[in-house]
Parts: structure tokens; C-alpha cells; sequence
């Protein structure tokens, strides 16, 4: 398998109406690219990282009205609270974590209700 | 006025009069139980700027700027009440005095206000002030529990405070029947030691978030919708505000309301607890060394609990770090583009001669006009009620189902078409939806107010949601 074919195995998770967007899936147990950019030759690439996983989600996973997940600067949009492994992600280094096989990574859209 | 919407109205008022005759029948039990109740027990206040005197049992008007008095001991019928926290390892007799000399601002006498103002009611909090600007409807009552059907109309408030005075009389409330805005916020929230945000709306947690940094209290945030509810304490020990976590409003059409999203009543009722629980422990100094953390509950999720590890304070917040560029209250109405409650606001999309009136859509019924119509509520409000022979197509998949109504229109193509949902929102984005792809030659317009003014106005029997 060449470096560009490698993927890892990412549960995400998504909750708080999140999974609205996503065909009412709470659970997608993802394969995604290992590095990034998808176009870009084997020196060019990165390791994938939260950045990656955001914009690789809204192409391939999202199903309906990209602006209720994507925000400003390629990061998720405002409202969005994201987790890795069970912690904030802002623990992680936001989005510049870098993603590890079985990494499972949380989309929680916060609740106003009561 | 014709016959028949003369008969239409001689119905609805007689609807209307069996359900006040209920309602007085229910309000004169409940006085009479309330008196006994209240006899030799501590009042009922009504706070500042309040215009309600209190009240029919002969309470004193106060405020909840009167200072609140704390205590050395506990009385004997205190000690009989709260005998089983008493002889609760860790918790016991200091903590009890904590929670009795602790007073406490439940913000919100809804599906989390209803049972969190009702366990802190009961466990022994010496001051609670409830905050609710808004009046008991029937819609509530699967959720918020703390108030009851003969209540409808009574400010929730105060029928909160009827409920925990019912429940526990040693507990001293405050009712400030009142929108918590810029204006008000901060000196309420100063006069108490805890406050829990058991809203309904963005704009109010901003709001509170940022009076309560202000004022240095720790905030016990809940939400809930559908089946999924949210825990957070903010600004206490060293962790977050709600602003480090979301320094930017959602936008508004990311924000769903109980209204329209749903909610099951048990949900809030389950945050509401939980709320109640940090509170107490905040009082008690349970849990001070705790790191913050989130806590989302999730009912048809096999995990229904989870709770998340989340990051310190932000030095860099720029409302609790350490250089804060807001220094008092802001416009937060504004800053969030949304209101300050969950009432969903009326859509003027389109321009009134493009829309018909129940009342037209009625005749042209009468006439037999040929005409398609189109509902674009979600399935699961269609199947509650809808008007005959109308065609469901949700919204969100009109765009994509646009085939379905050429389909019913079977080669008609200069039938009208009348769209309908439930406020008469949603129809107005869908009659330019249909415009746009030249759906008919003949007439698009929607119905002003939707099937709630067809039941309000046309129809009594038409069910309300």
C-alpha cells in the first residue's frame, strides 16, 4: 500500500442534533486518509489532522446544508463543541491535533432548550 | 358574518368557557389548600420593580435585595424534615446549614427550572429567587412539571413559588416575574451565591454567563432538546466560562427551540436534577476539587451519561481571562441576533399580496376551486393533524421532490397551488422555492398564520400543537 492509499480507522461521533446533518447516524465508523492533501504528491503531504478530518467530512459524509457544521477558517462553525478521545479538543491542540488510528472524535452542537 | 362562522365562534367561546370554569373550580382547591399551608410559614416575595402585590394569602411585598439572613442553628421542625440528608455520611449537619444559609437564582421556571426549583425547594436551600417572564400554557405542562393544569395563564414565576411553598414552607422564594435583560441582570444575580441557568434561549446564557463572571458566581448551566440534554458549571474553581468554550453565538438558524424541535418531558426534567445536584454540591463545598467537565445525556443512546473532560479558564477569555475587554453588560440580544426567548419569531418573506388568508383559503374551498395543496411541515407534525387531500412534502426536501408536486398536478399545469404549515413560516420559503422552478402558471401563494390561526380562526376542532 503506497503512503497516499494508507487510511485510518476514525469512529465519529455526533450528538445534540449534530446527527441530523448526517442522516440520523450517531455513529460512522470512517476510513480516513492518512495524510493530506488528497492532491498533493507524496512530499507535499501532511499527516492528517482535525482540519483535514473537518473539510473531509463535510465532502464525504454530510448530507444536507454544509453551513450548519463548516464555520470560518476551516474549522466547525460556531455553537460546535468537538472532543477527542472523551476530551475538549482545545486540550488536543484543536485544530492542529493530529489524528491516530481509532482516534474517536465527537461533533456535539449545543443545546439551547430548556 | 355568515351562519356558519357565527356558529364557529358560539362553539369556540363555549370551548372556552367550560375550560375557565375548570380553571376556577382548580384555583379555588388549590387557594384553599395554599392557606393552610402558608399559615405560620415564611412568605411569598415579590421582588423590586415588580408591580404584582403579593398576593392573595396577605404576604409582605420584599425584595430579594433584603438581606438575607443567615443562621447558627437549624429549628427542630428542620431537623425533622431533612432528618435523612442529616444522617447522610458526608453530607450531614454542616452541609445542611450550608444549603439552608446558601441562597440560590433558578433563572428560567421551565423544563429545567420545573424540577431543579422544586429539588432545591425541598432539599433545604434558605433563599430561592425563580426568574420567568412568561405564563403557564397547556403546551407545558408534559415537561414542567412544577406547575399544574389550573395554572394556565399565571405568571410561572409565581406558580413556581406556589409549588415549592406548597412543597417546603421553610424555604424563603423570591419571584421575579420578569425578562431578564442588560438592565436588570447583574444586580439580581449579585444577590445570590449561586446561579443556574435553566433557560430556554442564546441570548440569556450569554447574558447570565457574563453577569455571573461579573459578579463572581459559579453558573450550573443545563440545556436540553429532543432527547438530549447538557450539564456544565461555569466559572467555578478554576474552570471555563461559557464564553471560553463558545466565544462566538451559534448563528440563529443553527438553534432550534423545545417549540419546534420537540422534546421529550422527561429530558429536561433528568438536566433539571442534575443541576439541582451540582448546585447542592457547590453549596457544600462537595465538589470544589473537581476538574470541569461537561456532562451530556443522551436518553436513546446505549451510554445515556457521558461526562467530557474540558479546558481551564482562557487566559485569554475576554470575559473571565485575564485582560477582559467586557467590563459590563453588553446588548446580548444583538451580539446573538436572536431574542431573548423561545417564541418563534413571525417570517415576512414574502409580500402580503403574495399570501392568502384562511379565511380566503376557506371560501375557495367552499367554491370548490381546483388547487393543489401543499403541506411542507416534517412528517411527524403532519401525521398529528392535516387539512384534506393535501400533499406532505417537508421543507427541507422540497427542493429534491419537486417531481411529487408536478406528479399531483398530473399535466394541470395552470392549477394554483396553495402551500400551508404550521405558523406560516417554513410556507413562505417554499412558495419562492416553487416560483422559482415555474412549478405552475397559475397562482403560488402560502397561508398567512398557517394551520394554528385555521384552528384559531376557521376551524375549533382543527388540533393545536
Amino acid at each position: 500500500m503506497s503512503q497516499s492509499d494508507a487510511t485510518l480507522r476514525i469512529e465519529l461521533q455526533f450528538s445534540g442534533g449534530m446527527e441530523l446533518l448526517f442522516d440520523n447516524q450517531k455513529t460512522i465508523h470512517a476510513k480516513v486518509p492518512a495524510s493530506f492533501p488528497l492532491d498533493g504528491s507524496a512530499e507535499n503531504r501532511h499527516a492528517a489532522t482535525i482540519r483535514d478530518l473537518i473539510s473531509w467530512t463535510a465532502s464525504n459524509l454530510l448530507k444536507e446544508r454544509p453551513e450548519l457544521f463548516i464555520g470560518a477558517d476551516g474549522s466547525v462553525r460556531s455553537g460546535i463543541l468537538v472532543l477527542v478521545n472523551g476530551a475538549d479538543w482545545e486540550l488536543e491542540g484543536e485544530l492542529e491535533y493530529e489524528l491516530e488510528d481509532r482516534d474517536e472524535i465527537v461533533f456535539i452542537s449545543t443545546l439551547h432548550g430548556g | 358574518m355568515t351562519t356558519e362562522s357565527l356558529e364557529v365562534k358560539v362553539k369556540r367561546l363555549e370551548q372556552e368557557k367550560a375550560a375557565l370554569e375548570q380553571e376556577v373550580r382548580a384555583l379555588r382547591l388549590e387557594q384553599s389548600i395554599a392557606v393552610t399551608a402558608a399559615a405560620g410559614a415564611q412568605q411569598l416575595y415579590a421582588s423590586s420593580g415588580d408591580t404584582v402585590t403579593n398576593d392573595s394569602r396577605g404576604a409582605t411585598p420584599s425584595s430579594a435585595f433584603t438581606p438575607f439572613e443567615r443562621v447558627a442553628a437549624l429549628t427542630n421542625p428542620e431537623i425533622a424534615r431533612y432528618g435523612r440528608q442529616l444522617i447522610l455520611p458526608g453530607f450531614g449537619i454542616q452541609a445542611q446549614m450550608d444549603l439552608r444559609n446558601c441562597s440560590m437564582l433558578v433563572v428560567g421556571a421551565g423544563g429545567l427550572g420545573a424540577s431543579c426549583a422544586l429539588y432545591l425547594g425541598a432539599a433545604g436551600v434558605g433563599r430561592l429567587g425563580i426568574v420567568d417572564h412568561d405564563t403557564v400554557d397547556i403546551s407545558n405542562l408534559h415537561r414542567q412539571v412544577i406547575h399544574n393544569e389550573a395554572r394556565q395563564g399565571m405568571s410561572k414565576a409565581r406558580s413556581a413559588a406556589l409549588s415549592i411553598q406548597l412543597l417546603n414552607p421553610h424555604c424563603e422564594v423570591v419571584v421575579h416575574e420578569l425578562v431578564l435583560e442588560s438592565s436588570n441582570a447583574q444586580e439580581i444575580v449579585n444577590a445570590y451565591d449561586i446561579i443556574i441557568d435553566a433557560t430556554d434561549n442564546v441570548a440569556t446564557r450569554y447574558l447570565l454567563n457574563d453577569a455571573s463572571v461579573l459578579g463572581q458566581k459559579p453558573l450550573v448551566s443545563g440545556s436540553a432538546l429532543r432527547l438530549d440534554g447538557q450539564l456544565t458549571i461555569y466559572n467555578y474553581s478554576g474552570g471555563p466560562c461559557y464564553r471560553c468554550l463558545f466565544p462566538t453565538p451559534p448563528p440563529s438558524e443553527t438553534v432550534t427551540n423545545c417549540s419546534d424541535g420537540g422534546v421529550l418531558g422527561v429530558v429536561p426534567g433528568i438536566i433539571g436534577c442534575l443541576q439541582a445536584l451540582e448546585a447542592i454540591k457547590i453549596a457544600t463545598g462537595l465538589n470544589k476539587e473537581d476538574p470541569p467537565t461537561m456532562t451530556l445525556f443522551s436518553a436513546n443512546s446505549s451510554t445515556m451519561f457521558r461526562t467530557i473532560k474540558l479546558r481551564k479558564r482562557k487566559p485569554d477569555c475576554i470575559m473571565c481571562g485575564d485582560a477582559p475587554t467586557i467590563t459590563k453588560l453588553i446588548d446580548y440580544v444583538r451580539f446573538c441576533g436572536s431574542s431573548a426567548t423561545d417564541k418563534t419569531p413571525d417570517l415576512f418573506l414574502i409580500p402580503y399580496n403574495e399570501r392568502i388568508t384562511c379565511q380566503s383559503y376557506k371560501e375557495l374551498l367552499k367554491d370548490s376551486v381546483p388547487h393543489l395543496l401543499l403541506d411542507v411541515r416534517e412528517k411527524v407534525q403532519f401525521d398529528i393533524c392535516s387539512l384534506p387531500s393535501s400533499l406532505n412534502i417537508p421543507l427541507k426536501a422540497l427542493p429534491n421532490e419537486l417531481e411529487k408536486v408536478k406528479a399531483r398536478l398530473d399535466g394541470q399545469n395552470d392549477r394554483p397551488v396553495y402551500v400551508v404549515c404550521r405558523r406560516g413560516n417554513d410556507s413562505q420559503p417554499a412558495v419562492r422555492i416553487l416560483q422559482e422552478n415555474g412549478i405552475t402558471t397559475g397562482e403560488v401563494k402560502d397561508i398567512v398564520g398557517g394551520l394554528e390561526r385555521w384552528s384559531n380562526t376557521i376551524d375549533p376542532d382543527f388540533p393545536k400543537y
